[in-house]
């Protein structure tokens, strides 16, 4: 597509695997430390780009903003995510919903829960999961590292609220006040009713209990939708998808954006790719398939049509919710703050810290952010 | 109160702290050697199918340690009784019930559970140094000795270990060392932020994946040193005997 629309620039894929771009972000750190960089990179918006900001190795793009009208077609609130001090620093392409419960009406059936039932908080979700166990079955999944901490954001987001839980970036909800520490103590109760044995799996094999039907619940983001695809299965009949309880009306978001290295040796290609992938035709191929859904908000019904009905129901809530940030992807802090709440969480799930200890590593890790 | 640098010391020592800087590479050198040793004892006296069993104990060492690991990371699944999958299941279908074990998400021995696989793939190499070693001993210094009245024991500790020193010592560098920098098996059967299973070399990689650059080459100083303090030493003893 990107030929199509741009013929004088040929687009070379240097992806370097490695789950969760791990391995690609110390191939592109050392690129940019000797000053090699290459036209663009894709990284997570949010706070996550601030290492680079700060590093004066990425431009603002403001003006690309300007120049294809993006302004207009993204979002106020996800502008809002992405500006740093009046100035945007990339160009997202899709937005991922990260408070997602996957869960399997099979399982809650037989644990005599009503599957069509919403729920209104996490208690009422802890109740649901102790039923389940009684059940024979297990209540809930959990991953690696992020998996446990985007657990622990959702947990956090529930507690809080989508304002109490936005002021934990900017000093405005401490994280070590009694809030916090009721939340983890929540947080700590499902850990405990968690099948441990896949605390250094990715996220598939986590998640894969509940395609099989032998857990009830799962925490994850959108693009687990590509698994249940995979696995023939049907949305509304084989498996459920509804926002952690608490976090209805709040859309704990995650995007994809390309950015503009300093020094970039191809500037005009760059800018070209980012018109593409900005456009609406860019968003709509690069959605579909991928799962994810557009950060543009101004397609039409008929564009719409072309999504999932998951994707459908994701961009209504992308819409109208309230949007709040991610820290397992880097949305809402930097890597560093992000690394060190990963080590703190993945060290609680093994039994190597209390409650106590979990919510002090963070508010360590944290205390830069809100000077 | 502590200001941040100050804390970040701190973490910083209990992080590289002596303990689990040191437990696991003893017991991937201590299980090395001695299961290598044993292997390459038994094939040292002329057994049938010696050739098929050296190649079978060789050829975990032709694995890369992230595929082995992959399998690994199933096998040590920490699941038990109704979890149960990989080792466990297999004590549980045995009827060892009492085996079952939470490997790797041990937080105290969890680092000693990735020795297992990194015994498992290096015990072959040390066989094969061994073996040479055995094979380099003319027959003539046994026969000597046995003519001279002395016991298997004696023979073995005057005669046969005196000449495997050379080799026992390169095999304890080698593998010290693969054993202290040991990140790509630790990676593949757990990841860089399991707790259970940190090491010196995995706190570097996640220093550098936060872009702390100070504190990651502050971890590669510090293993370099330990490392040299071994290798140096080895060094200087094979230039003075080659002079």
């Amino acid at each position: 597509m990107f030929d199509t629309q741009h013929p004088d620039f040929t687009f070379v894929n240097a992806a370097v695997a490695g789950g969760g771009g791990s391995q690609a972000k110390q191939k592109l750190a050392a690129d940019l430390a000797a000053q090699n960089p290459p036209d663009s990179f894709q990284a997570h918006a949010g706070a996550e780009l601030s290492d680079y900001i700060d590093a004066l190795q990425i431009e603002d793009v403001s003006y690309l903003y300007d120049k294809f009208d993006l302004r207009e077609a993204f979002p106020a609130t996800l502008i809002d995510r992405l500006t740093v001090d009046g100035k945007i620093y990339s160009v997202p392409t899709n937005v991922h919903r990260a408070n997602v419960v996957w869960a399997n009406p099979a399982v809650l059936e037989e644990a005599g829960i009503d599957p069509a039932q919403v729920l209104a908080d996490i208690d009422s979700w802890i109740a649901d999961m102790e039923k389940v166990k009684a059940a024979g079955k297990i209540p809930i999944t959990v991953g690696m590292a992020w998996t446990q901490l985007q657990l622990l954001e959702t947990v956090l987001m529930a507690e809080l609220g989508a304002d109490g839980y936005t002021g934990l970036f900017d000093g405005k909800t401490a994280w070590d006040g009694p809030e916090v520490t009721a939340a983890l103590d929540k947080f700590a109760t499902i850990i405990d009713l968690a099948d441990k044995s896949y605390l250094n799996e990715d996220w598939e094999p986590a998640l894969n209990p509940v395609l099989s039907g032998d857990a009830a619940y799962n925490v994850m983001g959108d693009w687990a939708i590509a698994a249940f695809d995979a696995a023939d299965k049907v949305y509304g009949t084989d498996y459920l998808a509804f926002p952690v309880p608490g976090t209805e009306g709040m859309f704990d978001f995650l995007a994809d954006s390309f950015t503009l290295p300093v020094g970039a040796p191809n500037v005009a290609g760059a800018e070209a790719w980012m018109e593409t992938i900005s456009s609406m035709e860019g968003q709509i191929t690069f959605n579909t398939i991928k799962g994810s859904i557009p950060a543009r908000s101004d397609l039409t019904a008929d564009d719409i049509a072309l999504f999932s009905e998951y994707q459908q129901d994701a961009m209504k809530a992308f819409a109208e919710d309230t949007i709040v940030s991610s820290i397992a992807h880097g949305a809402a802090t930097p890597v560093a703050v992000s690394n060190a709440m990963n080590d703190a969480v993945a060290k609680f799930s093994q039994g190597a810290s209390d409650v106590a200890g979990l919510q002090a590593e963070p508010t360590a890790a944290a205390a830069p952010m809100s000077n | 109160m502590a200001t941040k640098s100050q804390t970040r010391r701190r973490i910083q020592w209990r992080k590289i702290g002596p303990p689990i800087l040191l437990i696991s590479p003893s017991v991937i050198l201590v299980g090395t050697l001695v299961l290598g040793f044993i292997w390459a004892w038994i094939l040292e006296r002329p057994i049938k199918g010696e050739g098929f069993f050296r190649s079978i104990f060789l050829f975990p060492m032709a694995v890369s340690f992230i595929a082995s690991g992959v399998v690994w990371k199933w096998l040590l699944n920490s699941g038990v009784d109704d979890n149960a999958k990989g080792l466990n299941r297999l004590f549980q279908m045995l009827g060892l019930d009492f085996l079952q074990n939470s490997w790797t998400a041990n937080i105290t021995f969890g680092v000693v559970a990735v020795a297992i696989p990194a015994i498992w793939q290096l015990s072959g190499y040390v066989m094969a140094l061994f073996l040479a070693g055995f094979r380099g001993i003319p027959d003539e210094l046994r026969e000597a000795a046995r003519v001279d009245g002395a016991s298997e024991w004696q023979l073995y500790k005057n005669i046969i270990f005196p000449q495997l020193s050379a080799v026992a010592l390169s095999a304890v560098i080698i593998i010290g060392h693969m054993a202290m920098k040991s990140f790509d098996l630790i990676m593949a059967v757990t990841d860089q932020r399991t707790y259970s299973t940190k090491v010196p070399a995995i706190d570097m990689y996640n220093f550098m994946t936060s872009g702390d650059y100070s504190n990651a080459a502050a971890v590669g100083t510090i293993m370099l040193v330990i490392v040299a303090a071994l290798v140096v030493p080895y060094l200087i003893h094979d230039a003075k005997q080659r002079r």
